[in-house]
Protein backbone atom coordinates (compact mmCIF):
# COMPACT_ATOMS: atom_id res chain seq x y z
CA UNK A 1 0.00 0.00 0.00
CA UNK A 2 1.21 3.58 -0.76
CA UNK A 3 2.29 6.03 2.07
CA UNK A 4 -0.52 7.95 1.24
CA UNK A 5 -3.56 5.41 1.87
CA UNK A 6 -2.25 4.53 5.38
CA UNK A 7 -3.43 5.65 9.03
CA UNK A 8 -1.43 7.90 11.15
CA UNK A 9 -0.69 5.38 13.41
CA UNK A 10 0.38 2.76 10.59
CA UNK A 11 3.09 5.49 9.58
CA UNK A 12 4.11 6.65 13.20
CA UNK A 13 5.14 3.08 13.70
CA UNK A 14 7.07 3.14 10.60
CA UNK A 15 8.86 6.67 11.84
CA UNK A 16 9.90 5.00 15.05
CA UNK A 17 11.06 1.72 13.30
CA UNK A 18 12.88 4.01 10.97
CA UNK A 19 11.10 2.02 7.96
CA UNK A 20 10.48 5.30 6.35
CA UNK A 21 11.16 9.12 6.53
CA UNK A 22 9.17 11.76 6.76
CA UNK A 23 10.51 13.78 3.84
CA UNK A 24 9.26 10.46 2.20
CA UNK A 25 6.08 10.18 3.22
CA UNK A 26 5.19 14.02 3.17
CA UNK A 27 6.93 13.49 -0.69
CA UNK A 28 4.00 10.51 -1.04
CA UNK A 29 1.10 13.05 0.34
CA UNK A 30 2.21 15.69 -1.47
CA UNK A 31 2.42 13.52 -4.89
CA UNK A 32 -1.05 12.64 -4.08
CA UNK A 33 -2.28 15.95 -3.37
CA UNK A 34 -0.51 17.19 -6.70
CA UNK A 35 -2.22 14.15 -8.63
CA UNK A 36 -5.89 14.68 -7.15
CA UNK A 37 -6.58 18.40 -6.27
CA UNK A 38 -7.07 19.05 -10.02
CA UNK A 39 -10.55 16.47 -9.64
CA UNK A 40 -10.92 16.79 -5.88
CA UNK A 41 -10.25 20.62 -5.11
CA UNK A 42 -10.17 19.91 -1.61
CA UNK A 43 -7.59 22.82 -0.67
CA UNK A 44 -7.78 26.08 -0.49
CA UNK A 45 -4.13 26.64 0.33
CA UNK A 46 -1.66 24.37 -0.29
CA UNK A 47 1.65 24.31 1.23
CA UNK A 48 4.65 21.80 -0.52
CA UNK A 49 7.79 23.82 0.71
CA UNK A 50 6.14 24.34 4.64
CA UNK A 51 5.60 20.87 4.62
CA UNK A 52 8.58 19.27 3.30
CA UNK A 53 10.63 21.43 5.86
CA UNK A 54 9.15 20.62 9.13
CA UNK A 55 9.37 16.85 7.53
CA UNK A 56 13.02 17.27 7.41
CA UNK A 57 13.05 18.81 10.94
CA UNK A 58 11.69 15.80 12.51
CA UNK A 59 13.94 13.97 10.32
CA UNK A 60 16.61 15.52 12.20
CA UNK A 61 14.75 14.77 15.78
CA UNK A 62 14.70 11.10 14.52
CA UNK A 63 18.06 10.79 13.56
CA UNK A 64 19.31 12.42 16.81
CA UNK A 65 17.16 9.81 19.01
CA UNK A 66 14.34 11.95 20.36
CA UNK A 67 11.06 11.24 21.32
CA UNK A 68 8.37 11.99 18.64
CA UNK A 69 4.67 13.06 19.25
CA UNK A 70 2.23 10.61 17.56
CA UNK A 71 1.29 13.11 14.75
CA UNK A 72 5.30 14.27 13.90
CA UNK A 73 5.76 14.09 10.40
CA UNK A 74 2.79 12.82 9.62
CA UNK A 75 1.03 15.15 7.08
CA UNK A 76 -2.36 16.59 7.66
CA UNK A 77 -5.20 19.63 6.86
CA UNK A 78 -6.48 22.06 8.07
CA UNK A 79 -10.01 23.48 8.04
CA UNK A 80 -9.55 27.11 6.79
CA UNK A 81 -11.68 28.83 9.42
CA UNK A 82 -9.01 27.89 12.06
CA UNK A 83 -6.63 30.50 12.47
CA UNK A 84 -2.84 29.56 12.00
CA UNK A 85 -0.16 32.43 11.87
CA UNK A 86 1.10 33.40 8.80
CA UNK A 87 -0.97 31.76 6.64
CA UNK A 88 -3.80 32.33 5.34
CA UNK A 89 -7.61 32.15 7.38
CA UNK A 90 -10.28 32.46 4.77
CA UNK A 91 -13.05 30.71 5.55
CA UNK A 92 -13.97 30.38 2.35
CA UNK A 93 -15.02 33.47 2.10
CA UNK A 94 -14.18 36.46 -0.14
CA UNK A 95 -14.57 38.70 2.97
CA UNK A 96 -11.84 36.98 4.15
CA UNK A 97 -9.73 36.31 0.90
CA UNK A 98 -6.47 37.87 1.79
CA UNK A 99 -6.93 37.11 5.92
CA UNK A 100 -3.51 36.04 7.33
CA UNK A 101 -4.25 36.02 11.35
CA UNK A 102 -1.90 37.37 13.24
CA UNK A 103 -1.86 34.51 15.87
CA UNK A 104 -2.40 30.53 15.92
CA UNK A 105 -5.99 29.01 17.24
CA UNK A 106 -5.29 27.07 20.54
CA UNK A 107 -5.48 23.92 18.49
CA UNK A 108 -2.70 24.56 16.56
CA UNK A 109 -0.58 25.46 19.12
CA UNK A 110 -1.31 22.46 20.59
CA UNK A 111 -0.65 20.28 17.07
CA UNK A 112 3.05 22.32 17.01
CA UNK A 113 4.32 20.75 19.92
CA UNK A 114 4.04 17.52 18.18
CA UNK A 115 5.70 18.47 14.81
CA UNK A 116 3.38 17.52 12.53
CA UNK A 117 3.29 18.41 8.65
CA UNK A 118 0.32 20.56 7.53
CA UNK A 119 0.19 20.59 3.63
CA UNK A 120 -2.82 22.42 3.31
CA UNK A 121 -5.63 24.88 4.48
CA UNK A 122 -9.21 22.89 3.40
CA UNK A 123 -12.31 24.17 1.34
CA UNK A 124 -15.25 24.54 3.43
CA UNK A 125 -18.97 25.93 3.29
CA UNK A 126 -18.57 30.07 3.60
CA UNK A 127 -17.98 30.57 7.35
CA UNK A 128 -18.85 26.85 7.78
CA UNK A 129 -22.70 27.72 6.76
CA UNK A 130 -23.76 24.47 4.22
CA UNK A 131 -23.96 20.82 4.62
CA UNK A 132 -21.90 20.37 0.84
CA UNK A 133 -19.09 22.92 0.31
CA UNK A 134 -21.35 24.17 -2.66
CA UNK A 135 -21.18 27.74 -0.84
CA UNK A 136 -17.71 28.28 -0.49
CA UNK A 137 -16.36 31.42 -2.93
CA UNK A 138 -13.47 29.46 -3.75
CA UNK A 139 -14.30 26.60 -5.45
CA UNK A 140 -16.36 23.22 -5.53
CA UNK A 141 -14.97 20.55 -3.69
CA UNK A 142 -15.51 16.70 -5.57
CA UNK A 143 -16.73 13.48 -3.56
CA UNK A 144 -13.52 11.44 -3.99
CA UNK A 145 -15.39 8.17 -4.09
CA UNK A 146 -17.37 9.83 -6.91
CA UNK A 147 -16.86 13.41 -8.45
CA UNK A 148 -20.16 14.11 -9.35
CA UNK A 149 -21.16 14.16 -5.96
CA UNK A 150 -20.58 16.53 -3.31
CA UNK A 151 -17.75 15.67 -0.59
CA UNK A 152 -21.02 16.92 2.36
CA UNK A 153 -20.43 19.77 4.01
CA UNK A 154 -19.13 22.22 6.02
CA UNK A 155 -15.81 20.38 6.38
CA UNK A 156 -15.80 18.91 3.08
CA UNK A 157 -12.65 19.99 2.14
CA UNK A 158 -11.62 17.89 5.40
CA UNK A 159 -12.95 14.47 4.41
CA UNK A 160 -12.21 14.81 0.76
CA UNK A 161 -8.44 15.34 1.23
CA UNK A 162 -8.27 12.73 3.92
CA UNK A 163 -10.77 10.16 1.92
CA UNK A 164 -8.18 11.16 -1.39
CA UNK A 165 -5.02 10.53 0.21
CA UNK A 166 -3.74 14.39 0.13
CA UNK A 167 -3.65 14.28 3.52
CA UNK A 168 -3.53 11.04 6.45
CA UNK A 169 -5.66 13.37 9.07
CA UNK A 170 -7.30 16.74 9.10
CA UNK A 171 -9.06 19.01 11.58
CA UNK A 172 -12.63 20.20 10.96
CA UNK A 173 -15.62 22.13 12.74
CA UNK A 174 -18.62 20.87 13.75
CA UNK A 175 -22.03 23.19 14.67
CA UNK A 176 -24.92 21.20 13.20
CA UNK A 177 -22.90 17.92 12.09
CA UNK A 178 -19.82 19.82 9.58
CA UNK A 179 -17.76 16.86 10.58
CA UNK A 180 -19.60 14.07 11.00
CA UNK A 181 -21.47 14.48 7.92
CA UNK A 182 -18.64 15.05 5.61
CA UNK A 183 -17.01 11.93 7.15
CA UNK A 184 -19.96 9.78 6.59
CA UNK A 185 -20.17 11.10 2.96
CA UNK A 186 -16.24 10.46 2.12
CA UNK A 187 -16.23 7.59 4.26
CA UNK A 188 -13.71 8.28 6.71
CA UNK A 189 -13.89 8.45 10.19
CA UNK A 190 -14.94 12.13 11.92
CA UNK A 191 -15.51 12.95 15.80
CA UNK A 192 -17.10 15.73 17.33
CA UNK A 193 -16.31 16.33 21.07
CA UNK A 194 -18.16 17.05 23.94
CA UNK A 195 -18.91 20.97 23.97
CA UNK A 196 -15.66 22.49 25.89
CA UNK A 197 -13.56 19.68 25.19
CA UNK A 198 -11.33 21.20 22.53
CA UNK A 199 -10.83 24.82 22.52
CA UNK A 200 -12.38 26.97 20.21
CA UNK A 201 -9.86 30.10 20.46
CA UNK A 202 -8.60 30.98 17.44
CA UNK A 203 -11.42 28.93 15.63
CA UNK A 204 -13.38 31.30 13.15
CA UNK A 205 -16.43 31.81 15.06
CA UNK A 206 -19.88 30.65 13.56
CA UNK A 207 -22.77 30.08 16.56
CA UNK A 208 -20.35 30.40 19.37
CA UNK A 209 -22.65 27.75 21.52
CA UNK A 210 -22.61 25.05 19.12
CA UNK A 211 -19.38 25.74 17.18
CA UNK A 212 -16.50 23.01 18.39
CA UNK A 213 -13.16 21.42 16.75
CA UNK A 214 -12.37 18.01 16.05
CA UNK A 215 -10.46 15.19 13.80
CA UNK A 216 -11.19 13.61 10.16
CA UNK A 217 -9.14 10.68 9.98
CA UNK A 218 -9.00 7.28 8.32
CA UNK A 219 -10.00 4.86 11.59
CA UNK A 220 -11.14 5.59 14.75
CA UNK A 221 -7.27 4.71 16.44
CA UNK A 222 -6.61 7.82 14.95
CA UNK A 223 -9.52 10.11 16.02
CA UNK A 224 -8.77 8.99 20.00
CA UNK A 225 -4.74 9.91 19.10
CA UNK A 226 -5.46 13.41 17.94
CA UNK A 227 -8.21 13.67 20.39
CA UNK A 228 -5.09 13.17 23.04
CA UNK A 229 -3.28 16.23 21.11
CA UNK A 230 -6.27 18.25 20.77
CA UNK A 231 -8.25 18.21 24.33
CA UNK A 232 -7.93 19.69 27.69
CA UNK A 233 -8.52 23.11 29.24
CA UNK A 234 -7.63 26.59 27.66
CA UNK A 235 -7.50 29.83 29.76
CA UNK A 236 -8.56 31.91 26.20
CA UNK A 237 -11.60 30.04 25.58
CA UNK A 238 -14.04 30.55 28.73
CA UNK A 239 -16.54 28.23 27.34
CA UNK A 240 -13.47 25.43 27.63
CA UNK A 241 -14.27 22.90 29.93
CA UNK A 242 -11.85 22.07 33.09
CA UNK A 243 -12.69 18.58 33.15
CA UNK A 244 -9.42 16.23 33.31
CA UNK A 245 -9.10 14.74 30.08
CA UNK A 246 -8.22 10.78 30.26
CA UNK A 247 -6.44 8.76 27.45
CA UNK A 248 -8.85 8.25 24.71
CA UNK A 249 -6.82 5.39 23.12
CA UNK A 250 -7.54 3.64 26.65
CA UNK A 251 -11.00 3.29 24.91
CA UNK A 252 -9.66 1.26 21.99
CA UNK A 253 -10.31 -2.47 23.97
CA UNK A 254 -12.63 -4.13 21.45
CA UNK A 255 -14.79 -4.90 24.21
CA UNK A 256 -18.64 -3.67 24.24
CA UNK A 257 -20.04 -6.70 26.59
CA UNK A 258 -22.63 -5.39 28.51
CA UNK A 259 -22.76 -1.65 26.96
CA UNK A 260 -25.88 -0.50 26.61
CA UNK A 261 -26.87 1.10 22.94
CA UNK A 262 -30.03 3.05 22.70
CA UNK A 263 -31.89 3.32 18.88
CA UNK A 264 -33.97 6.56 18.87
CA UNK A 265 -36.89 5.43 17.36
CA UNK A 266 -37.61 9.54 15.63
CA UNK A 267 -34.04 8.90 13.97
CA UNK A 268 -34.87 5.76 11.53
CA UNK A 269 -38.50 7.46 10.50
CA UNK A 270 -40.02 9.10 7.13
CA UNK A 271 -36.76 10.30 4.96
CA UNK A 272 -34.00 7.85 5.91
CA UNK A 273 -32.66 5.98 2.57
CA UNK A 274 -33.39 2.17 2.83
CA UNK A 275 -29.95 0.89 2.25
CA UNK A 276 -28.69 3.89 5.05
CA UNK A 277 -31.33 2.48 7.58
CA UNK A 278 -30.15 -1.25 6.56
CA UNK A 279 -26.69 -0.87 7.15
CA UNK A 280 -26.91 0.53 10.14
CA UNK A 281 -29.31 -1.73 11.76
CA UNK A 282 -26.65 -4.49 10.26
CA UNK A 283 -23.51 -2.39 12.23
CA UNK A 284 -25.98 -2.19 15.50
CA UNK A 285 -26.26 -6.34 14.81
CA UNK A 286 -22.67 -6.29 14.66
CA UNK A 287 -21.90 -4.67 18.29
CA UNK A 288 -24.93 -7.20 19.83
CA UNK A 289 -22.86 -9.88 18.36
CA UNK A 290 -20.32 -8.81 20.31
CA UNK A 291 -22.42 -8.87 23.18
CA UNK A 292 -24.15 -5.19 23.75
CA UNK A 293 -27.25 -4.67 24.62
CA UNK A 294 -29.48 -3.02 22.58
CA UNK A 295 -32.96 -1.19 23.01
CA UNK A 296 -34.85 1.35 21.17
CA UNK A 297 -35.71 4.14 22.85
CA UNK A 298 -37.60 7.59 22.17
CA UNK A 299 -36.18 11.49 21.94
CA UNK A 300 -39.61 13.08 21.44
CA UNK A 301 -38.51 16.06 20.94
CA UNK A 302 -36.54 15.35 17.95
CA UNK A 303 -39.14 16.91 15.23
CA UNK A 304 -38.11 20.04 16.42
CA UNK A 305 -34.21 20.11 16.31
CA UNK A 306 -34.27 21.80 12.61
CA UNK A 307 -36.12 24.68 13.31
CA UNK A 308 -34.27 25.04 16.71
CA UNK A 309 -31.45 24.84 15.52
CA UNK A 310 -32.28 26.95 12.38
CA UNK A 311 -33.10 29.51 14.27
CA UNK A 312 -30.17 29.74 16.67
CA UNK A 313 -27.36 28.96 14.79
CA UNK A 314 -28.48 32.15 12.31
CA UNK A 315 -29.24 34.60 15.52
CA UNK A 316 -25.69 33.77 16.89
CA UNK A 317 -24.34 34.03 13.52
CA UNK A 318 -25.90 37.19 13.05
CA UNK A 319 -24.31 38.82 15.90
CA UNK A 320 -20.62 37.34 15.42
CA UNK A 321 -20.65 38.59 11.77
CA UNK A 322 -21.30 41.91 13.03
CA UNK A 323 -18.06 42.33 13.12
CA UNK A 324 -17.24 42.18 9.34
CA UNK A 325 -17.66 45.84 8.95
CA UNK A 326 -14.69 46.89 6.36
CA UNK A 327 -13.08 48.84 9.94
CA UNK A 328 -10.42 46.49 11.56
CA UNK A 329 -9.36 43.23 8.97
CA UNK A 330 -10.90 41.62 5.93
CA UNK A 331 -12.68 42.86 2.86
CA UNK A 332 -13.84 46.84 2.35
CA UNK A 333 -15.52 48.42 -0.18
CA UNK A 334 -15.49 51.57 0.10
CA UNK A 335 -18.84 54.30 0.19
CA UNK A 336 -20.00 57.69 0.63
CA UNK A 337 -20.13 57.30 4.34
CA UNK A 338 -19.04 55.13 6.96
CA UNK A 339 -22.90 53.24 6.58
CA UNK A 340 -22.79 52.82 3.05
CA UNK A 341 -19.05 51.52 3.46
CA UNK A 342 -20.35 48.76 6.29
CA UNK A 343 -23.08 48.21 3.31
CA UNK A 344 -21.58 47.54 0.97
CA UNK A 345 -18.69 45.84 2.26
CA UNK A 346 -20.59 43.22 3.37
CA UNK A 347 -22.97 43.02 0.70
CA UNK A 348 -20.72 42.24 -2.20
CA UNK A 349 -18.60 39.98 0.22
CA UNK A 350 -20.89 38.17 1.69
CA UNK A 351 -22.04 35.02 0.11
CA UNK A 352 -25.80 34.30 -0.22
CA UNK A 353 -26.18 31.63 2.19
CA UNK A 354 -24.54 34.04 5.12
CA UNK A 355 -26.84 36.76 3.80
CA UNK A 356 -29.57 34.15 4.09
CA UNK A 357 -28.71 33.11 8.16
CA UNK A 358 -27.56 36.90 8.89
CA UNK A 359 -31.05 37.90 8.21
CA UNK A 360 -32.78 35.11 9.22
CA UNK A 361 -30.74 35.73 12.90
CA UNK A 362 -31.91 39.26 12.52
CA UNK A 363 -35.04 38.88 12.49
CA UNK A 364 -35.43 35.94 14.83
CA UNK A 365 -33.98 38.33 17.09
CA UNK A 366 -35.62 41.82 16.04
CA UNK A 367 -38.36 43.36 18.30
CA UNK A 368 -41.48 41.77 18.17
CA UNK A 369 -39.92 38.47 16.80
CA UNK A 370 -37.82 37.60 19.46
CA UNK A 371 -40.24 35.57 21.80
CA UNK A 372 -42.39 33.69 19.70
CA UNK A 373 -38.84 32.86 17.37
CA UNK A 374 -35.27 33.34 19.32
CA UNK A 375 -36.68 32.87 22.86
CA UNK A 376 -38.90 29.38 22.11
CA UNK A 377 -36.18 28.06 20.31
CA UNK A 378 -34.18 28.49 23.45
CA UNK A 379 -37.10 26.72 25.37
CA UNK A 380 -37.40 23.92 23.20
CA UNK A 381 -33.62 23.35 23.21
CA UNK A 382 -33.90 22.61 27.02
CA UNK A 383 -35.99 20.20 26.24
CA UNK A 384 -34.15 18.41 23.84
CA UNK A 385 -30.88 18.27 26.22
CA UNK A 386 -33.88 16.99 28.84
CA UNK A 387 -34.52 14.29 26.04
CA UNK A 388 -30.69 13.15 26.02
CA UNK A 389 -30.70 13.48 29.79
CA UNK A 390 -33.51 10.91 29.78
CA UNK A 391 -32.41 8.57 27.62
CA UNK A 392 -28.97 8.37 29.02
CA UNK A 393 -30.23 6.99 32.75
CA UNK A 394 -31.35 3.88 30.65
CA UNK A 395 -28.11 3.37 27.93
CA UNK A 396 -24.82 4.06 27.50
CA UNK A 397 -24.34 5.28 24.18
CA UNK A 398 -27.05 6.16 21.21
CA UNK A 399 -26.87 4.95 18.20
CA UNK A 400 -28.51 6.03 14.53
CA UNK A 401 -27.32 7.08 10.89
CA UNK A 402 -25.65 9.89 10.65
CA UNK A 403 -26.95 11.32 7.27
CA UNK A 404 -30.63 10.31 6.03
CA UNK A 405 -28.99 9.39 2.61
CA UNK A 406 -25.58 9.06 1.17
CA UNK A 407 -23.96 11.92 -0.98
CA UNK A 408 -26.11 13.47 -3.53
CA UNK A 409 -25.10 15.04 -6.79
CA UNK A 410 -23.33 18.48 -7.22
CA UNK A 411 -26.24 21.12 -7.66
CA UNK A 412 -29.10 18.38 -6.88
CA UNK A 413 -30.27 20.79 -3.56
CA UNK A 414 -28.64 24.41 -3.72
CA UNK A 415 -32.14 25.98 -5.40
CA UNK A 416 -34.06 24.78 -1.88
CA UNK A 417 -32.51 26.00 1.35
CA UNK A 418 -34.90 24.16 3.81
CA UNK A 419 -34.81 20.75 2.63
CA UNK A 420 -31.05 21.23 2.00
CA UNK A 421 -31.53 22.21 6.06
CA UNK A 422 -33.76 19.15 6.87
CA UNK A 423 -31.01 16.86 5.54
CA UNK A 424 -29.36 18.12 9.01
CA UNK A 425 -31.90 16.20 11.07
CA UNK A 426 -29.42 13.41 12.56
CA UNK A 427 -26.83 15.53 13.21
CA UNK A 428 -28.01 18.88 15.06
CA UNK A 429 -29.73 17.57 18.11
CA UNK A 430 -26.25 16.62 19.38
CA UNK A 431 -24.54 19.89 18.51
CA UNK A 432 -27.99 21.68 20.87
CA UNK A 433 -27.37 19.49 23.55
CA UNK A 434 -23.25 19.56 23.53
CA UNK A 435 -23.03 16.05 23.37
CA UNK A 436 -19.92 13.85 21.56
CA UNK A 437 -20.45 12.09 18.67
CA UNK A 438 -18.84 9.95 15.54
CA UNK A 439 -19.70 8.96 12.64
CA UNK A 440 -17.69 5.88 10.76
CA UNK A 441 -18.15 3.70 7.90
CA UNK A 442 -20.78 1.00 7.97
CA UNK A 443 -21.36 0.56 4.31
CA UNK A 444 -21.39 1.30 1.06
CA UNK A 445 -24.18 2.27 -1.04
CA UNK A 446 -25.32 0.28 -4.63
CA UNK A 447 -23.45 3.59 -6.32
CA UNK A 448 -20.31 3.30 -4.56
CA UNK A 449 -20.75 5.75 -1.80
CA UNK A 450 -20.19 5.59 1.86
CA UNK A 451 -22.51 5.49 4.24
CA UNK A 452 -22.08 6.33 8.14
CA UNK A 453 -22.79 4.86 11.22
CA UNK A 454 -23.09 7.93 13.93
CA UNK A 455 -22.73 7.23 17.46
CA UNK A 456 -23.51 9.51 20.36
CA UNK A 457 -22.64 9.86 23.83
CA UNK A 458 -23.23 11.50 27.77
CA UNK A 459 -21.31 14.70 28.30
CA UNK A 460 -17.45 14.60 28.11
CA UNK A 461 -17.68 10.84 27.56
CA UNK A 462 -15.97 10.33 24.51
CA UNK A 463 -14.25 7.46 25.61
CA UNK A 464 -17.49 5.24 24.92
CA UNK A 465 -18.10 6.48 21.99
CA UNK A 466 -15.23 6.03 21.31
CA UNK A 467 -15.09 2.16 22.59
CA UNK A 468 -18.17 1.43 20.56
CA UNK A 469 -16.98 2.82 17.36
CA UNK A 470 -13.52 0.50 17.82
CA UNK A 471 -15.12 -2.32 18.79
CA UNK A 472 -17.66 -2.50 15.43
CA UNK A 473 -14.53 -1.45 13.33
CA UNK A 474 -13.02 -4.11 14.16
CA UNK A 475 -15.88 -6.44 12.63
CA UNK A 476 -15.35 -4.87 9.62
CA UNK A 477 -13.21 -3.75 7.13
CA UNK A 478 -14.66 -0.44 5.49
CA UNK A 479 -11.77 1.09 6.26
CA UNK A 480 -9.44 -0.97 4.35
CA UNK A 481 -11.33 -1.21 1.60
CA UNK A 482 -11.96 2.82 1.68
CA UNK A 483 -8.56 3.93 0.49
CA UNK A 484 -7.77 6.49 -1.61
CA UNK A 485 -7.38 5.27 -5.01
CA UNK A 486 -5.22 6.70 -7.94
CA UNK A 487 -3.02 9.29 -8.75
CA UNK A 488 0.50 8.89 -7.67
CA UNK A 489 2.30 6.14 -7.96
CA UNK B 1 -46.19 33.61 9.16
CA UNK B 2 -46.26 35.76 5.81
CA UNK B 3 -43.03 37.69 5.68
CA UNK B 4 -43.15 40.52 3.25
CA UNK B 5 -40.85 42.43 1.50
CA UNK B 6 -40.81 45.52 4.21
CA UNK B 7 -39.99 43.09 6.74
CA UNK B 8 -37.40 41.95 4.77
CA UNK B 9 -35.91 45.51 3.91
CA UNK B 10 -35.82 46.58 7.77
CA UNK B 11 -34.41 43.44 8.60
CA UNK B 12 -31.34 44.60 5.72
CA UNK B 13 -31.14 48.05 7.23
CA UNK B 14 -30.11 46.32 10.89
CA UNK B 15 -28.31 43.90 9.00
CA UNK B 16 -25.95 46.55 6.82
CA UNK B 17 -26.99 44.53 3.79
CA UNK B 18 -28.68 45.98 0.44
CA UNK B 19 -30.70 44.01 -2.01
CA UNK B 20 -31.58 44.59 -5.51
CA UNK B 21 -35.61 44.47 -5.74
CA UNK B 22 -35.45 40.79 -7.68
CA UNK B 23 -34.35 39.81 -4.81
CA UNK B 24 -36.09 41.55 -2.25
CA UNK B 25 -38.96 39.31 -3.96
CA UNK B 26 -37.06 36.39 -3.93
CA UNK B 27 -35.78 36.56 -0.35
CA UNK B 28 -39.27 37.51 0.87
CA UNK B 29 -41.13 33.84 -0.47
CA UNK B 30 -37.46 31.51 0.57
CA UNK B 31 -37.63 33.63 3.77
CA UNK B 32 -41.72 33.11 4.30
CA UNK B 33 -41.56 29.45 3.95
CA UNK B 34 -38.71 29.13 6.02
CA UNK B 35 -40.35 31.04 9.16
CA UNK B 36 -43.39 28.60 7.89
CA UNK B 37 -41.38 25.99 9.02
CA UNK B 38 -40.30 27.71 12.22
CA UNK B 39 -43.24 27.82 12.88
CA UNK B 40 -43.78 23.77 13.88
CA UNK B 41 -42.08 25.16 17.06
CA UNK B 42 -45.15 26.70 18.72
CA UNK B 43 -46.68 23.15 18.74
CA UNK B 44 -43.72 22.65 21.55
CA UNK B 45 -45.48 22.94 25.23
CA UNK B 46 -42.70 25.00 26.82
CA UNK B 47 -44.63 26.54 29.85
CA UNK B 48 -42.33 26.44 32.71
CA UNK B 49 -39.11 25.71 30.47
CA UNK B 50 -35.94 27.55 31.18
CA UNK B 51 -34.27 28.62 28.09
CA UNK B 52 -31.02 27.04 27.31
CA UNK B 53 -28.32 29.31 26.06
CA UNK B 54 -25.28 27.45 26.50
CA UNK B 55 -24.86 23.46 26.77
CA UNK B 56 -22.62 23.44 29.11
CA UNK B 57 -23.63 24.55 33.30
CA UNK B 58 -21.06 27.24 33.36
CA UNK B 59 -21.35 31.02 34.74
CA UNK B 60 -19.06 33.56 35.22
CA UNK B 61 -15.58 32.29 34.27
CA UNK B 62 -13.23 34.33 35.46
CA UNK B 63 -9.18 34.08 35.74
CA UNK B 64 -6.92 35.89 38.01
CA UNK B 65 -6.44 40.18 36.22
CA UNK B 66 -3.12 39.76 35.50
CA UNK B 67 -0.70 41.80 33.11
CA UNK B 68 0.09 39.39 30.05
CA UNK B 69 1.53 40.40 26.74
CA UNK B 70 -1.45 41.21 24.25
CA UNK B 71 -0.90 41.36 20.09
CA UNK B 72 1.17 44.35 19.34
CA UNK B 73 -0.04 46.94 17.06
CA UNK B 74 1.92 46.70 14.25
CA UNK B 75 0.33 43.11 14.25
CA UNK B 76 -3.18 43.93 14.95
CA UNK B 77 -3.18 46.70 12.35
CA UNK B 78 -2.15 44.24 9.63
CA UNK B 79 -5.14 43.18 8.34
CA UNK B 80 -6.70 46.84 8.29
CA UNK B 81 -8.04 47.81 5.16
CA UNK B 82 -7.01 51.16 6.16
CA UNK B 83 -4.71 52.83 8.71
CA UNK B 84 -2.95 56.11 9.54
CA UNK B 85 0.01 56.76 12.55
CA UNK B 86 -0.82 53.21 14.15
CA UNK B 87 -5.05 53.49 14.12
CA UNK B 88 -7.84 52.29 12.40
CA UNK B 89 -8.75 54.72 9.54
CA UNK B 90 -12.50 54.90 8.87
CA UNK B 91 -15.21 57.25 6.53
CA UNK B 92 -15.63 60.82 8.33
CA UNK B 93 -18.41 59.56 10.85
CA UNK B 94 -19.41 62.93 12.58
CA UNK B 95 -20.80 65.70 10.37
CA UNK B 96 -18.79 69.33 10.99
Amino acid sequence: MKLYAKTAHELHDMLVAKEISAAELTESVLAQQAATEEKVGAYITTLADEAMAQAKAVDEKIAAGEKIGFLAGIPGAIKDNICTKGIKTTCASKMLENFVAPYDATVMTKLAAENPVVVGKTNMDEFAMGGSTENSAMKITHNPRNLDCVPGGSSGGSAAAVAAGSAIWALGSDTGGSIRQPASFCGVVGLKPTYGRVSRYGLVAFASSLDQIGPLTRDVTDAANIMNVISGHDMMDSTSSPAEVPDFTKALTGDVKGLKIGLPKEYFGAGIAPEVASSVKAAIEQLTKLGAEVTEISLPHTEYAVSTYYLIAPAEAATNLARYDGVSFGARVEGADIVEMMTNTRTQKFGPEVKRRIMIGNYALSAGYYDAYYLKALKVRTLIQRDFTEAFKSVDVIACPTAPTPAYKIGSMVSDPLAMYMMDISTVPLNLAGLPGISLPCGVAADGLPIGLQLMGKPLDEMTVLRAAYAYEQTQDYHKTLVPEGGAE
Amino acid sequence: MKVTEKDVNTVAVLSRLSFSPEEMTEYAEKFSAIIDYMDILQKADTADVPPTAHALPMQNVLREDVVRPSIDRELALLNAPEKEDGYFKVPKVLEE
